[in-house]
């Protein structure tokens, strides 16, 4: 890309792609805000005319909002706390040398292929269900009384589910960052006196925080949008409505395609906070 | 403080015997350095001694006390790794204060000591720097730092110097012989290149296969090499080994001769041959000379500058009293 002349086609070349992905961000993201300033109900009338910001007010003003960005909050949070540690635990182990490592690797990330929904379902009907789900029979094998999972534990259920999903990402983004991890270094510490742990505390982990931070960021945007697994679970029922699930309720449950595009707002606006926060921490653990 | 005996130690990894029964000394303070071309297991005996690898079976003592079985932090020993093996994530002062740290020391103990340390090794100005930040003498120098502020009771340097340039290493190489007269502990060094275990070593041990091939002091290395592969080894450029009737006149199989102990002239000569390359290094000159009707090439060393240019003929006299000479099995006669 030296000349002049190199640099020009190379623009020409890369504009379709460019217009291509502007055009596909940017039709849906004016739509939304279109409908967002507008009382529209599509079996009720139909477009109702300008009504400024009196959809944001109500958005907000409903006693389902807080709620809901409480419970996104606490599904993200959960999952990520799990995918990180377990993905960090099985990544050291799976780095140790052993028999049948590629077959293991390739079992750990299976899951990762499996569709939301189809995993969703088995999860719910294979495990979770409370008259013949596995875990049931693991709970009543100990002479506990099976839990409702879907109604009495929705939150957590809907956490197991997602981290069974994401876990396999995490691993192997974490997998590779050890296999890099100079031995020179842990013999040196070994040498030096740290123990096991502390050789994991000092050497690995700071090691690995790269890494994590990757997971971090990139999780959390793809977390922020989870609906397919609450959708065939609780159907967000038992305080499992997630920002995002909220929306689709008042788009097509409430028929109200402006309340709903407010909120579409408001989510992006909160995927933003909360895009600025993470790459100003990967800035930062990206640098040195 | 700092004795290390070495008792019929082996090691094996699955059916490869990397290294068969040896038996080593190695007195407190003395500089040893084990050479030998790659893969001669010299590494692999160092890292038998640091306890990062477990012994086959045999004994290893240090300070009269079997350490066969102890975990490497355990020994006493500290280790300088070929990649020096800083923590990236931690400032000069946390690395070297790491097995302080480890070792649960108070805090002032540790200050005190990695002031001390870095006095020492002219790291004061670059203490809160990341290793990321400092050239490569300088993070050598931080791994030095890092092994001596434990007071270890022996050295461990793992080709320490092969990373880097040609200028700084003679630099370096200076500063741990130095090192090593001040504090007088005892060094392990392992390198491959014989110009550094001949300039630093009180005591070179030469391996070949994972066999001691000679111990010794560098001048007995080379003044009398026990065989042909020592004699070859040591000593830069290569001995000349000459077989066939020049050896059995001498009743030998093989006979070797130093290119530094061979008389050269352009008029008269007990061999004479014609030159081939000439490498010019200022104060020597080194000849190849072809032809010579001894088997292969003959280098030989002339003092200063010399005219001789390819092509010319040119007569050699080895000096009588400085020809190695050889059995069939190649061993010292």
């Amino acid at each position: 890309m030296a000349t002049q002349h190199s640099r020009t086609a190379a623009r020409i070349m890369m504009a379709p792609a460019v217009t291509l992905l502007l055009g596909w961000m940017l039709v849906p993201l004016i739509m939304t805000l279109y409908f967002s300033f507008k009382k529209y109900l599509p079996l009720r009338g139909g477009d109702l005319g300008w009504v400024g910001f009196d959809n944001y007010v109500r958005f907000v003003s409903s006693s389902a909002f807080w709620p809901s960005v409480t419970a996104t909050l606490i599904i993200v949070g959960g999952v990520l706390l799990i995918t990180i540690c377990f993905g960090v635990l099985l990544a050291i182990l799976l780095d140790q040398p052993m028999w049948g490592q590629g077959i293991v690797r390739i079992l750990i990330i299976a899951p990762f292929f499996v569709m939301p929904t189809v995993s969703s379902l088995v999860w719910k009907n294979m495990f979770m269900d409370p008259n013949y789900g596995l875990l049931s029979y693991l709970w009543e094998f100990f002479g506990a009384e099976p839990i409702q999972w879907m109604s009495q534990a929705a939150l957590p259920s809907i956490i197991i589910i997602v981290s069974w999903q994401w876990l396999p990402f995490a691993t192997l983004i974490l997998l590779t960052a050890i296999q890099s991890l100079d031995s020179e270094q842990l013999e040196a510490s070994e040498m030096d006196g740290a123990s096991t742990l502390r050789r994991f505390w000092h050497i690995i982990l700071p090691h690995l925080s790269r890494a994590i931070t990757v997971v971090l960021l990139i999780q959390t945007i793809f977390l922020l949008s989870i609906f397919a697994e609450i959708f065939v679970t609780t159907g967000g029922a038992f305080g499992s409505k997630t920002l995002s699930y909220l929306i689709f309720q008042r788009v097509l449950e409430s028929q109200n395609v402006g309340l709903g595009s407010a909120g579409g707002v408001y989510a992006i606006i909160l995927a933003n906070i909360v895009a600025i926060f993470l790459m100003r921490i990967v800035g930062k653990n990206l640098d040195n | 403080m700092g004795q290390i005996i070495l008792n019929q130690v082996r090691k094996t990894f699955g059916d490869v015997e990397v290294i068969p029964p040896l038996d080593l000394t190695i007195n407190d303070g003395e500089f040893c350095v084990f050479v030998g071309p790659s893969g001669c297991g010299k590494s692999t005996l160092l890292r038998l001694i640091a306890g990062l690898e477990d012994v086959t079976s045999g004994d290893i003592s240090i300070d009269g006390q079997s350490a066969t079985e102890l975990p490497p932090a355990k020994r006493g020993l500290a280790m300088v790794f070929q990649s020096y093996a800083l923590y990236p994530h931690m400032s000069v002062r946390k690395n070297i204060a790491f097995p302080l740290r480890m070792a649960g020391l108070p805090k002032d103990e540790i200050e005190k000591r990695v002031t001390n340390a870095a006095s020492v090794l002219n790291l004061t100005d670059y203490l809160d720097r990341r290793p990321g930040q400092l050239s490569g003498g300088q993070r050598q120098r931080v791994a030095i730092g890092r092994a001596i502020v434990r007071e270890p009771a022996a050295f461990l340097f793992d080709e320490p110097l092969s990373n880097l340039d040609a200028a700084l290493r003679v630099g370096m190489r200076l500063e741990i012989s130095e090192l090593h007269k001040r504090l007088s502990t005892t060094m392990i060094y392992v390198t491959h290149d014989q110009v550094e275990a001949m300039t630093m070593a009180d005591k070179i041990v030469v391996l070949r296969a994972g066999n001691i091939e000679q111990v010794g002091s560098p001048l007995e290395l080379y003044k009398a090499p026990r065989n042909t592969f020592v004699a070859g080894f040591i000593g830069s450029p290569k001995m000349n080994f000459i077989q066939g009737e020049q050896a059995s006149a001498l009743g030998a199989d093989t006979i070797g001769i130093r290119p530094e102990h061979i008389d050269v002239s352009d008029t008269q000569g007990q061999w004479s041959g014609r030159v081939g390359v000439s490498e010019h290094l200022g104060s020597d000159t080194f000849i190849h000379v072809h032809d010579t009707g001894l088997g292969d090439t003959i280098t030989v060393r002339a003092a200063g500058e010399v005219d001789f240019k390819h092509g010319d003929t040119i007569h050699l006299t080895p000096r009588a009293d400085q020809i190695h000479k050889f059995d069939a099995q190649g061993l010292r006669i």
